[in-house]
């Protein structure tokens, strides 16, 4: 099929609205007939990814695109980048808020948790410029 | 089990989803933390916690969870409510901690092999 791509503005002052992308591209991949488990495992690794961009990035953009069995999903944000990677990939690191762990997350799962259900995760991050994650997902 | 039935154990009040009450589900999941949902949770019908904003809602929408149990007497504002209605998701509350919520749930057989 001819690919399908999705774009979206993530508000990075907004935790009320973190997860509309995400609430978004699930229902249009239900819509276009994608396989279900393919779904799940793009709709965890698209949500923690919007939530890390609401927290640290200040927001960014969204571009996912799927092609009728393999999705891209392509998160930039400005933000103030990621000063060692290593640990960011670490499960259970974090550097954010009290206010963040209020609504249930930023316990540091949020990048183990996309790899885990990705196929392949790229992240790049340059401090004070801001961080790109591509990831994969095979249906 | 029965959506219906979830409430008459919990004692729970029905704040969204009347119609789905006849809803069968087969498991149900309890966390304060939504990254633990996403990370863990597998085919579940109900999550039950004690934290009480969109996030809740969100993440049950990313794991087809169907409803959502506040527990500790936490009230959901209307908020959150017209984000489920808009989810097709149902929510509930109840005075019950989150330990006893799920024990009770769990003594009744939901969930269990």
């Amino acid at each position: 099929m001819e690919p399908i791509v999705l774009r979206y503005t993530v508000d990075g002052d907004n935790f009320v609205s973190a997860g509309e992308a995400s609430t978004d591209m699930k229902r249009s991949l239900k819509r276009l007939g994608a396989d279900a488990e393919l779904i799940r495992r793009a709709a965890i690794c698209m949500y923690e990814g919007e939530i890390n961009m609401v927290i640290h990035g200040g927001g960014g953009e969204a571009v996912v695109t799927f092609d009728g069995s393999a999705l891209d999903i392509l998160l930039v944000d400005h933000g103030k980048g990621i000063p060692n990677i290593e640990d960011a990939m670490r499960e259970g690191f974090s550097t954010a808020t009290q206010e963040v762990r209020d609504i249930g997350f930023g316990a540091g799962m949020g990048l183990p948790n996309m790899k885990r259900y990705a196929d392949e995760l790229i992240l790049e991050s340059e401090v004070g410029v801001g961080t790109t994650v591509k990831m994969r997902l095979v249906g | 089990m029965k959506l219906s039935m979830v409430r008459d154990i919990l004692g729970a009040s029905v704040l969204a989803g009347e119609t789905m009450l006849e809803s069968e589900i087969k498991s149900a999941c309890g966390s304060d933390l939504m990254s633990d949902v996403l990370a863990f949770v597998k085919e579940q019908g109900v999550l039950l916690t004690g934290l009480c904003n969109p996030q809740v809602v969100r993440t049950a929408e990313m794991m087809d969870i169907i409803c959502v149990v506040f527990v500790r007497g936490k009230t959901p504002d209307e908020r959150i409510i017209a984000l489920a209605r808009e989810s097709g998701i149902a929510v509930m509350a109840c005075p019950l901690t989150l330990y006893e919520a799920c024990g009770r749930l769990y003594s009744a057989g939901l969930g269990r092999a």
